[in-house]
């Protein structure tokens, strides 16, 4: 079974009909026993960073996804739920889970026609492969809106970026982790494919240049 | 960069499409699921659906309406009409609804733009002002004012003023529809959309008037649009939303091409 991380955090039932759409079966919760016999994990999120950390906190789910995590289950982090994975947010000053080293920024942008938020479609662009972002292409449009965006202090857990005004990481990866700052939810076909891609992954990565060691 | 947006509104009423003339002789052009989910796979970028629903008592099938479409079409859905309180706009958001449009009641009580932004969010909060072309006054200096009602009731106010109030209240998008143009196909009201999309650090979506490509390319350049919303040049089959988008990427628009 797949599972929603249900913690308050906006409307997540545009998640759950994309899981369906594939053929994921999905259910939300917020209890960490839970979390530790999920299959999978989506944790989604819109909102802001504090106001998520303390209602994580509150139900003891932090540690649960930690553990989770250690133990190999996929996780994939939607938007605000993969800008937690990092280690600082900007937003309300917030120390985040630290899954990634990195911290979260406000976009401060120069040219004067560019909004804050980033909000609409934008391209992707893949920096190493991955098997959750399998299939999409140059000039594939996923659909985006933040103030703020992930600045991890390694390049090896970049997967993909997008340009707006300068070039942030877009999609991050480490180990059975991946996140996404889009929302393949409300992106289309290109974006069920992630779904899909989800769903069979068996949680194994490693970043371009590293070798297991034999 | 940010991708042009090709956004379809369905005009919805108990539960049908509705399609009007400058608000008045609706008449009823078929199934607002099917429509969605058509143009969902022709590569919408964004879909709206205005609940024209006279009656209270069938304000319920709207959600029912917005469910079916949300589970269905995988884009932002944005849905308007009616929104007088944070209870319609959380209802409508848990049906799959993305973004909220506010109109004439938060013209009758502006606090609305605040406490719906601060419920769900302000980038899911879209002003939505029906506009018209008046003689520029002292209460409306920008020669143009709001209207309420479907374009019936004159409110006094300067358009510009209201769209700076509702940016500053915190609605994180405008959809400017001008009611002169609306339903004309002569094209967009490009002065009132470019001196809205100037003033403000929000999106724009310009709408009312569409009936050519041109008009779309017109609002997206000159018109400082971030999107444009069509309507009856798509809902009639004179022009499909991938051929749209294809005139204005040909035309060197940054504009989404795969779907």
């Amino acid at each position: 079974m797949t599972l929603i991380l249900d913690y308050d955090a906006g409307n997540l039932g545009s998640v759950k009909r994309a899981c369906t759409e594939v053929g994921l079966k999905a259910e939300f919760s917020a209890d960490p026993a839970a979390l530790a016999q999920a299959e999978r994990i989506i944790f989604p999120g819109v909102g802001a960073a504090g106001s998520a950390m303390r209602s994580l906190a509150e139900r003891g789910l932090d540690v649960a996804l930690k553990q989770a995590i250690a133990k190999g289950t996929p996780v994939l982090g939607i938007c605000l739920g993969m800008q937690v994975s990092l280690e600082y947010s900007e937003e309300n000053d917030t120390q985040t889970l630290g899954l990634l080293a990195g911290r979260v920024q406000r976009f401060q942008l120069n040219h004067p026609d560019l909004k804050i938020p980033h909000m609409g479609w934008n391209e992707v662009r893949v920096r190493q492969p991955h098997p959750v972002l399998a299939g999409i292409e140059a000039g594939d449009e996923f659909y985006f809106v933040h103030g703020y965006y992930p600045k991890p202090a390694s390049p090896e857990h970049v997967l993909a970026v997008t340009d707006y005004e300068a070039d942030f990481a877009c999609a991050l990866g480490k180990d059975n982790y991946v996140g996404t700052q889009f929302h393949p939810e409300k992106s289309g076909r290109v974006g069920l494919r992630l779904f899909e891609n989800f769903a069979k992954w068996d949680g194994v990565w490693q970043p371009e240049g590293v070798t297991h060691a034999e | 960069m940010l991708s042009k947006r090709v956004v379809a509104c369905l005009d919805v009423r108990d539960g049908h499409l509705a399609k009007s003339v400058k608000f008045v002789n609706t008449k009823n052009i078929g199934d607002p699921i099917e429509k969605a989910r058509e143009y969902y796979l022709d590569g919408l970028d964004e879909l709206v659906f205005y609940d024209i629903t006279a009656s209270s008592d069938k304000r319920n099938i709207m959600l029912d309406v917005v469910e079916s479409v949300a589970s269905q079409v995988f884009i932002p859905l944005s849905v308007g009409g009616g929104i007088r309180s944070v209870a319609d706009a959380t209802d409508l958001r848990l049906a799959g609804a993305e973004k909220i449009n506010v109109n004439s009641a938060a013209v009758a009580r502006p606090d609305l733009i605040n406490e719906c932004s601060e419920a769900v969010g302000d980038q899911n909060i879209v002003l939505s002002m029906d506009v018209r072309r008046v003689e520029a006054s002292a209460q409306q200096p920008s020669g143009f004012e709001i209207v309420i009602n479907g374009g019936r009731t004159p409110t006094g106010r300067d358009a510009l003023a209201w769209a700076l109030e509702g940016e500053q209240r915190g609605a994180g998008e405008l959809v400017v529809n001008s009611i002169d143009a609306d339903g004309t196909r002569n094209g967009y009201d490009i002065a009132l959309t470019a001196m809205i999309a100037e003033a403000v650090r929000i999106p724009v979506i310009a709408s009312g008037g569409a009936g050519l490509p041109e008009h779309l390319h017109e609002v997206l350049t000159q018109g400082k649009a971030d999107a444009a919303l069509v309507a009856s040049m798509v809902h009639y089959g004179d022009y499909r939303v991938s051929g749209l988008k294809q005139y204005l990427h040909d035309r060197g628009l940054k504009i989404r091409m795969s779907w």
